[in-house]
């Protein structure tokens, strides 16, 4: 696949990230201004179309891939981060991004988020979380309140939900965000960082199902209310947040957050640090939530640490430079052999 | 055991009569934590030297060290050698090598009577004999009068030997297999330098330990020769054994060292998404060895990560493969629709044992032959081979990807319990004969549909992300014919489940005729698959040697079946399918060519006896004289 005359690629626009498929969510689903978001970051990241791979599960968010003009996969239910896994184990050079739900990602799929996390392979994951089974029609999902009647729950849910961020964070992730899908300039910040960083990235989406759960983050990202309900992260500045931007967040002795009203003075306050290694700090800011809390949004964490593939790597060099190559003469004599004459 | 007095001796030593053997089949059972596998396959390698044809089976419990001396505990190997060609590890031993009561338990039912027991009487201690459920000593109260016992106390034997190495007591104890070990080089007359030379490489990293196990070996061998304990040592004669250079080894190993060739073959990489299971794992843990060979071995988070991520992998331009066992398969199921829907080469190896469910995690079966050919919803056909000897797994691993990467499908490889760890002399194969396995990844983009097929295998094309102007979209949604995109349209979802079934289908022409061992027509075929080749080879040989009109045909390839399967089960007057289930080749074969077969199952969790087929031929063959004598008189 080398060239010999290599020619300076044209930039890409988003146009070039629009496949010819159309898109057939329900009119007014958050998905769109979602894929529009990538679709804008996509040019940016200076990476060939063909060298990106959407991978997905299954479920409303996971026909993303059919709309990307990239390479793509639309796997089996719950399943997106281990194909994933595969894909980029085998080739490291890919770019590998996978859409998922808050049912397909955290509950059929649970067991490769958590493992996926841990390996910190260099996955770019988003978690479309709409707090309900879209695609089937309205049943809870393990992000859906305590309480939430639904079609499967028509007296309550009785499951306690998921914190995404938490369940991400306590599995060692390397890169823990979130974002809104009605903020664009905040979600293609969020991506972008996504993007950048080296190891499993982990971006948590508040997305509005207007058919199944419509408002259901209303209260924190309804445009008169927002300021007031989300903590917008920013690395080494205090956790400061409110419409005149007079409340920050501190801890007390007993280690526990606590809202305070500030009067330009923010010393005392939280700075936010999203290198810091130990995971404490980022499994309180997870953990913030209404109405006592604001719901933070941004970058929580973003630790370098080596990549499952790069660990790879390191190994076989050390193996290849230990053994040689193998050749298939050497496979078949190995161990005790004997010869018959 | 059928010997010939002979009056050859080993110089140097106390004349003892030597005695020619043609078969010996020796099994060593003890505790799980005995060594009795070790000294099982190092008595192996030795009779592999001394140029006898062989196979062997180890027999283990579940549980890694199940309390001491109780029958839970008990594990065996089995090793069966002959000057003549050996198919099985033997129906019965000739020798019982026993270190406890327990192991005399579980095993003496399998010994004919006038067989040998030896056995270490210093193990035979109240607590042991109750553990093992025994109301009185069977070396002392008559029971054992039928059988020719050797009764030797290992235990003390091998305490005198090793006084003075500052060893513990616990390590003392540990050298006891190799005691036993010793005693049987002697008996059966083989050289003691090269086991020596073995214990030493072996226990490297502990030459304390190596020698203490030598001390204990040279012990036994000297005992026999000194004790006036065994009438007489015995020889068996090598085998004519087709020359060439010759390895030992178990199904698993052959699979994988035949699923790295393949890859080799490829030029591809060999990804390996896995999850621990018995009696699959020793896959993972030969393929784990060869990072340098471009094998990137993954132990996913479950068996659904493991195919999927393999999945993955094959999508990304690797000879994907993915290693399980029963309930793994069973978990795999929905990814398996998934890998045939995108059309991508896999390969899933299932190492068949015991089910359903849990059931018999280290012992072996064939119940999983419908699972593989139908087990999936929707009309979802995959190919189907199963290798015959632990050796013809090498070819067979080979022959899947090959397969798999031709025909851009799924390949479903059923191997068994009883072949992953039964053990033979493996001839290697010249590199140089072995076939290249072309992969073509479409590279131009003109004209490129993912969905467009080559004519004559009906596969789809190869494209692997990162190849410019051809990104494209696959999922398990129905695709549009050529196209590719999703499509819910009535008549194209049927077209294409009969595109799918079609080009599994025509896989048949690459399929190798089926050869029948013995005459191509006759009273009675006797079929199988799988593991069963040993027995039910050496079966029809027994039959034919006594005049029967017996014939067997073996099957490799189970979906699609070889094109002349249908014509040689019409030249039999009757037909007999043997298989280790309740008759799921028999239904397959009777559906498919609408022949009056009959079944013969055993669901054990053990390998037929040839004897057992033997038994069953004979009953059929007599059924049909008598019914033919019975039309004659009527027609008289």
């Amino acid at each position: 696949m080398s060239q010999c005359n290599v020619v300076q690629a044209p930039k890409l626009t988003r146009k070039d990230f629009i496949s010819d498929q159309d898109v057939r969510w329900c009119p007014g689903c958050g998905d769109y201004a979602i894929l529009a978001g990538i679709q804008r970051v996509m040019p940016d990241l200076g990476v060939p179309r063909e060298k990106i791979v959407f991978v997905s599960g299954i479920g409303c968010s996971s026909r993303f891939p059919y709309y990307m003009n990239t390479y793509g996969f639309h796997s089996i239910h719950g399943r997106a981060a281990a194909v994933a896994t595969g894909i980029k184990m085998t080739r490291p050079d890919l770019m590998v991004w996978v859409v998922t739900g808050d049912g397909d990602g955290l509950s059929i799929g649970g067991n490769h988020f958590i493992h996926t996390m841990r390996r910190n392979i260099d996955l770019k994951i988003l978690l479309f979380n709409n707090r309900i089974y879209g695609l089937t029609k309205g049943q809870t999902s393990p992000t859906s309140e305590q309480g939430m009647k639904t079609k499967s729950t028509p007296f309550g849910a009785l499951d306690r939900p998921f914190n995404p961020l938490s369940v991400a964070i306590g599995s060692a992730a390397t890169f823990v965000a979130r974002s809104i899908d009605i903020d664009s300039p905040h979600l293609q910040y969020v991506l972008r960082r996504a993007a950048e960083h080296k190891g499993t990235a982990f971006v948590e989406l508040y997305q509005n199902c207007n058919v199944f759960n419509d408002g259901t983050w209303e209260s924190v990202t309804d445009k008169d209310v927002r300021s007031d309900r989300l903590l917008v992260l920013e690395h080494g500045k205090p956790l400061v947040f409110g419409k005149e931007r007079k409340k920050g967040i501190r801890m007390r002795p007993d280690m526990s957050p606590e809202v305070v009203e500030i009067n330009g003075n923010t010393s005392g306050l939280l700075v936010h640090d999203e290198m810091r290694r130990d995971e404490g700090y980022h499994f309180m800011l997870s953990r913030l939530a209404g109405p006592e809390f604001p719901e933070p949004i941004g970058v929580l964490r973003a630790v370098r640490d080596p990549t499952y593939e790069e660990l790879l790597a390191e190994q076989v060099q050390a193996v290849v430079q230990r053994q040689g190559k193998g050749n298939l003469d050497k496979l078949l004599h190995a161990g005790e052999t004997w010869t018959v004459s | 055991m059928s010997d010939i007095e002979s009056t050859q001796s080993a110089p140097g030593v106390r004349s003892r009569p030597m005695s020619e053997l043609e078969t010996v089949v020796i099994r060593f059972a003890g505790d799980s934590g005995d060594g009795m596998q070790l000294t099982g396959t190092e008595f192996t390698k030795s009779i592999a030297a001394e140029g006898s044809d062989l196979a062997t089976f180890p027999d283990y419990p579940s549980e890694i060290r199940a309390p001491a001396g109780t029958l839970a505990g008990v594990s065996a190997y089995q090793v069966h050698f002959s000057s003549q060609e050996v198919y099985t590890p033997g129906d019965q031993p000739d020798v019982l090598v026993v270190m406890n009561p327990a192991a005399l338990r579980i095993n003496l039912p399998d010994l004919p009577r006038g067989g040998i027991i030896i056995t270490n009487v210093g193990s035979f201690t109240q607590s042991n004999l109750e553990k093992a459920g025994y109301k009185a000593n069977p070396l002392e109260d008559g029971s054992l009068s039928g059988y020719q016992v050797f009764a030797i106390d290992i235990s003390k034997q091998v305490a005198l030997a090793l006084e003075g190495t500052g060893l513990t007591v616990k390590e003392v104890g540990r050298c006891k297999n190799f005691y036993a070990l010793g005693l049987m080089f002697w008996l059966y007359n083989h050289p003691i330098e090269r086991e020596e030379k073995s214990i030493r490489a072996k226990f490297q990293k502990n030459p304390k330990i190596a020698e203490a196990n030598i001390k204990a070996f040279r012990s036994g061998y000297y005992y026999g020769e000194t004790a006036e304990l065994f009438p007489s040592r015995y020889v068996v004669p090598p085998a004519v054994i087709a020359p060439g250079t010759y390895r030992h080894i178990t199904g698993n190993e052959a699979t994988a060292v035949g699923l790295i060739t393949a890859a080799q073959l490829a030029s591809l990489p060999l990804f390996c998404g896995t999850y621990p299971i018995t009696p699959a794992s020793d896959i993972l843990h030969t393929l784990a060895m060869y990072p340098h060979y471009d094998v990137i071995t993954f132990q996913a988070e479950d068996e659904i990560a493991a195919i999927t991520a393999t999945i993955g992998a094959a999508y990304a331009g690797a000879l994907g493969v993915t290693t399980t066992s029963g309930p793994g398969m069973a978990l795999k199921t929905e990814a398996i629709g998934l890998a045939v829907m995108a059309e991508l080469p896999l390969v899933i190896v299932n190492v068949q044992r015991g089910g359903p469910s849990t059931g018999l995690p280290t012992k072996t079966e064939q119940a999983d032959l419908f699972q593989a050919v139908f087990g999936r919803n929707g009309e979802c056909p995959v190919v189907v081979v199963a290798p015959a000897t632990p050796g013809d797994c090498f070819g067979m691993a080979i022959e899947a990807a090959r397969i798999a990467i031709r025909h851009m499908c799924t390949v479903i490889y059923l191997s068994d319990g009883y072949l992953a760890n039964g053990a033979e002399p493996w001839k290697l194969p010249e590199v140089a004969s072995l076939q290249e396995i072309p992969v073509t990844f479409r590279t131009d983009p003109q004209g490129f549909f993912p969905y467009l097929r080559d004519p004559e295998t009906l596969a789809r094309p190869w494209v692997v992300p990162g190849t410019p102007g051809m990104e494209h979209r696959i999922g398990g949604l129905e695709k549009e014919d050529v196209v590719g995109n999703v499509s819910y349209d009535a008549q194209n979802h049927e077209k294409m489940v009969r595109i799918r079934a079609e080009k599994i289908a025509c896989v048949v022409r690459e399929v190798p005729d089926a050869t029948v061992y013995g005459d191509t027509s006759g009273d009675l075929l006797i079929v199988g698959w799988g593991s069963t080749y040993g027995a039910i080879t050496q079966a029809v040989k027994s039959l034919r040697r006594r005049g029967h009109r017996v014939s067997a045909l073996h099957l490799r390839y189970l979906n699609p079946m070889p094109a002349n399967v249908g014509r040689i089960l019409a030249s039999f007057q009757r037909v007999l399918v043997a298989e280790m289930n309740l008759g799921q080749l028999l239904t397959i074969l009777r559906a498919q060519f609408l022949v009056d077969a009959v079944g013969f199952h055993k669901v054990q969790g053990r390998p037929f006896k040839v004897s057992e087929i033997v038994i069953k031929a004979e009953e059929l063959l007599c059924a049909r004289e008598q019914a033919e004598l019975c039309a004659h008189a009527e027609m008289v």
